[in-house]
């Protein structure tokens, strides 16, 4: 759990994932969220996308991208239900949640990105 | 909780002092004088409704990450379960999600971008470096990746 010793680690991961989500996700997002199913740009077809997924930069891209944000999610939203929601009580629960979601994710990430 | 006006209590040894026990020694400790907050505290103040919002940009996030990981399953099970994943990524609903998902994803990048200065002093022979020198390069970078991403997946 978040101690002394364990914070900088947690603090680490949610600063590195912050820069990367930063960086990277808005252009993701509006590129397949928004702008490919608005009919602004063509949907890329799908054996482009495939050869470039199987290229070895482009899962290891994938998985920084899955990974570091997904940890940066756990460590913000549990200080957003421990100030917003003052559900101190459930501090615990919260946490395993966050950080199971993180877990469950990049665990998810890595077999996907290796099994493409 | 008071006990004024009552003997004290005859001070025992207690030998092993569990849950239940362990506050008879802390009689006469001046009680916490804690006022009750609203769990609407923050929408009392713009910048506290800013800053929440900003927090729940978390989850916007994890919304993209798993909209990711959907994408990469989709793709690597063939054809048909991309074309499906495209069609569901169409759907108002997804859409009007994702607007509202890309607005708070930028309402994290530039507060995010915004922070480093402040987070980190930089200084050159004792004089601070300004706040645009430290930002101005992320938000350069932010672009430059962006556009990549762009060019990468649009020439597929």
């Amino acid at each position: 759990m978040v101690n002394k010793e364990t914070e900088p680690i947690f603090w680490t991961l949610f600063s590195a994932g912050g820069v990367v989500a930063a960086l990277f996700l808005p252009a993701q997002l509006f590129l397949f969220g928004i702008a490919v199913p608005l009919g602004w740009v063509h949907a890329p077809a799908h054996a482009g996308m495939l050869e470039l997924l199987q290229s070895p930069i482009t899962r290891i891209y994938l998985f920084i991208v899955c990974s570091l944000p997904l940890f940066h999610f756990a460590h913000r939203f549990r200080y957003t239900l421990y100030d917003g929601l003052q559900i101190k009580h459930l501090n615990e629960m919260v946490f395993a949640g966050c950080y199971g979601v993180a877990i469950i994710g990049t665990l998810l990430a890595a077999y996907l990105v290796v099994t493409v | 909780m008071s006990r004024a006006g009552q003997a004290p209590a005859p001070i025992r040894p207690t030998p092993t002092p569990t849950q239940e026990t362990a506050p008879t020694y802390t009689e006469f400790h001046p009680r916490w004088y804690r006022p009750p907050i609203s769990t609407y505290w923050w929408l009392g103040k713009s910048a506290y409704v800013k800053f929440i919002l900003r927090e729940l940009s978390s989850v916007a996030v994890a919304w993209t990450v798993a909209l990711l990981l959907v994408q990469i399953r989709a793709i690597s099970r063939g054809g048909d379960a991309y074309t499906r994943f495209l069609h569901r990524m169409s759907s108002p609903w997804m859409i009007a999600i994702n607007i509202i998902a890309f607005a708070f994803l930028m309402l994290h990048s530039i507060t995010w971008f915004n922070l480093a200065p402040k987070a980190m002093a930089v200084r050159i022979r004792g004089i601070r470096v300004p706040g645009l020198l430290i930002s101005g390069p992320q938000y350069m970078a932010w672009i430059a990746i962006s556009a990549i991403i762009f060019a990468i997946v649009l020439t597929r």
